[in-house]
């Protein structure tokens, strides 16, 4: 769904590999983890804990609450909010279908 | 600015002079003219990188870059600003969530995953503008985001969409998006704009004030967008109602009346935006008394000429309280920085102000072009008091038309939020607030009123239980 611009300055910020539902995906330093994950071709993030619809980032800044994700074990995260950091361990409702 | 670990926190007993919340502009000037007058300032921001929305990830674009002439140098200028304060004495905790706020000061932040109590004799809000909802059918379906939350990927990411793209709304915004994704390569299939012509006339009114001051700067960088826009190659339709996006476990096309005929147009992302208005929770929380703009057609804090809301010892700044635009946001922060400086006993009134002159004159020049603005983009109606089952409140699932059904038996918004469970996901209605607002008001056949909107009670955002038990 998305791509990175060619010639920009993030091309020379660090590489952060992370793992998104059990596969390595790289992330570049200073993404947001929702950032990481949609340029990764993560297209759902939860599920509605009402009608079991598939819910994906909406607002990018913290107000919509549709990117929450599971991460280092903590459910309910904001994935928009919050930084990449090397190792970290992403959860999506794909990858955890029973969760909420 | 002394960026303190979490390890050396400023609590116990120790009382801040100020508590500013939010690294946009607002914010970014408040704590820097404050740390200038050798007050012990601290700015909660909850991003990673100053800037706010408006300029986020400024620092990190290098001037001359690809990414700096796709964003402008109305972007760029805000490096200036992130300076001044990075050179200050303020603190600064980035990364960091406000949750609770009372009267007093009190307020618990947490950073890092500790919650840090903290005391204040002033708190200046500069939490900004969220973008105004935009419920129509379909706007759950993964694909669908808001026209800043693009602007927001391509800013910290140089994320650009790689499917057709789908602008739909209205406004400044808008246009901007959906000419700095194509400048950046992305496939724009259309732009769906749901001004109404009409308003042109009606805003006629407003035109003289915008002619003076720095609103002819703001008049020609617009009408610069709209020719660029229409040399840009983008589809554009114009005068479109009924829109609703289709798909079933994500956006897939678009469909919408235009000229009297329904139309589609396949799209993998949709970008939604009508306009922004005030994020409330802060303010609600806080007892702040609101009232509701009809220009603006959105609740903001009633405040003083400084920012001073109906609770002493809380200033709003920037967007926060009613929308300014980012260069006006700037002189709202230094305003109420001279009068928390005033009622710290800093500062005669006189004192205050007489280094409030200049930043008046340029507020009131930033100003100009507010009303004209408003009137161009309101949004229509049915933006804002959808019908029948579009969803209203996306956690919980609730329907404008069951919002409605309650309305029309008398019931206001908490009583609804208690019968429906609307505004009661983690987004504390912030996305669904201000339609049951309008749609109780409505149904009382009269202009929303302050109250009209849910109470907001802590936590601002959800805080994890074992964060909360070492804090008791």
């Amino acid at each position: 769904m998305f791509g990175r611009l060619s010639g920009d300055d993030g091309e020379a910020s660090g590489r952060v590999e992370i793992r998104v539902d059990g596969r390595p995906v790289a992330a570049r330093a200073g993404d947001s983890v929702a950032g990481a994950l949609l340029a990764a071709g993560v297209r759902r993030f939860r599920r509605s804990p009402v009608t079991g619809a598939p819910r994906a980032p909406y607002c990018m800044m913290g107000i919509c609450f549709e990117c929450l994700v599971t991460i280092d074990g903590q459910p309910g995260r904001q994935a928009c909010m919050i930084a990449v950091a090397p190792g970290m361990d992403v959860r999506t409702a794909e990858g955890d279908p029973d969760r909420d | 600015m002394t960026e303190k670990s979490a390890a050396t926190p400023p609590e116990g007993n120790r009382i801040l002079d100020a508590i500013v919340v939010g690294a946009g502009p607002a914010g970014l000037a408040a704590a820097t003219l404050l740390a200038r007058h050798g007050q012990d300032v601290l700015l909660l921001d909850e991003a990673a990188e100053p800037g706010g929305q408006i300029y986020r990830a400024v620092e990190l674009t290098a001037p001359g870059s690809r990414r700096a002439a796709i964003l402008g140098a109305d972007y760029l200028r805000g490096a200036d600003l992130v300076g001044h304060f990075r050179a200050s004495s303020a603190t600064y905790w980035p990364a960091a969530v406000l949750w609770h706020a009372a009267p007093g000061i009190e307020v618990l932040a947490s950073r890092a995953g500790t919650t840090h109590p903290l005391r204040a004799a002033a708190l200046v809000l500069a939490t900004g503008a969220i973008e105004r909802p935009v419920p129509v059918p379909g706007w759950t379906l993964p694909g669908v985001m808001t026209a800043g939350a693009l602007q927001i990927l391509l800013k910290s990411g140089g994320l650009v969409a790689d499917v057709p793209l789908v602008f739909a709304g209205s406004g400044p915004l808008l246009h901007l998006v959906a000419l700095q994704c194509r400048a950046a390569g992305a496939r724009v299939a259309a732009l769906l704009d749901t001004a109404r012509p009409g308003h042109l006339v009606g805003a006629l009114p407003a035109l003289p004030r915008a002619l003076a001051g720095a609103g002819p700067g703001y008049l020609a960088r617009g009408l610069v967008q709209i020719l660029r826009l229409g040399r840009s190659g983008i589809p554009i339709h114009r005068r479109v109602e009924a829109l609703e996006i289709l798909g079933e476990d994500a956006a897939r096309a678009v469909r919408f009346r235009v000229g009297g005929a329904t139309r589609e147009v396949a799209a993998g992302l949709v970008a939604l935006h009508e306009g922004v208005i005030p994020g409330q929770n802060p303010a609600r929380l806080l007892g702040c008394a609101m009232v509701w703009d009809e220009g603006q057609v959105a609740f903001r804090p009633q405040a003083d000429a400084w920012g001073a809301t109906s609770v002493a010892g809380v200033w709003v700044a920037g967007d926060a309280g009613g929308i300014v635009g980012a260069r006006a946001a700037e002189h709202q922060g230094r305003l109420a920085a001279l009068d928390v400086l005033r009622a710290a006993g800093r500062l005669e009134a006189a004192g205050r102000d007489r280094l409030a002159a200049g930043e008046r004159r340029a507020l009131a020049d930033h100003l100009r072009i507010r009303g004209l603005l408003d009137r161009l983009y309101r949004p229509a109606d049915a933006v804002r008091r959808p019908a029948g089952d579009t969803v209203l409140c996306r956690c919980e699932a609730v329907t404008a038309g069951a919002v409605r059904a309650l309305a029309a038996e008398g019931l206001g918004a908490n009583q609804i939020k208690a019968a429906l469970r609307c505004g009661m996901g983690p987004c504390q209605g912030r996305l669904c607030g201000p339609a049951v607002a309008e749609i109780v008001a409505a149904a009382r056949g009269r202009a929303p009123e302050g109250p009209d909107h849910y109470t907001i009670r802590p936590p601002l955002k959800p805080v994890p239980l074992g964060e909360l038990a070492r804090l008791a």
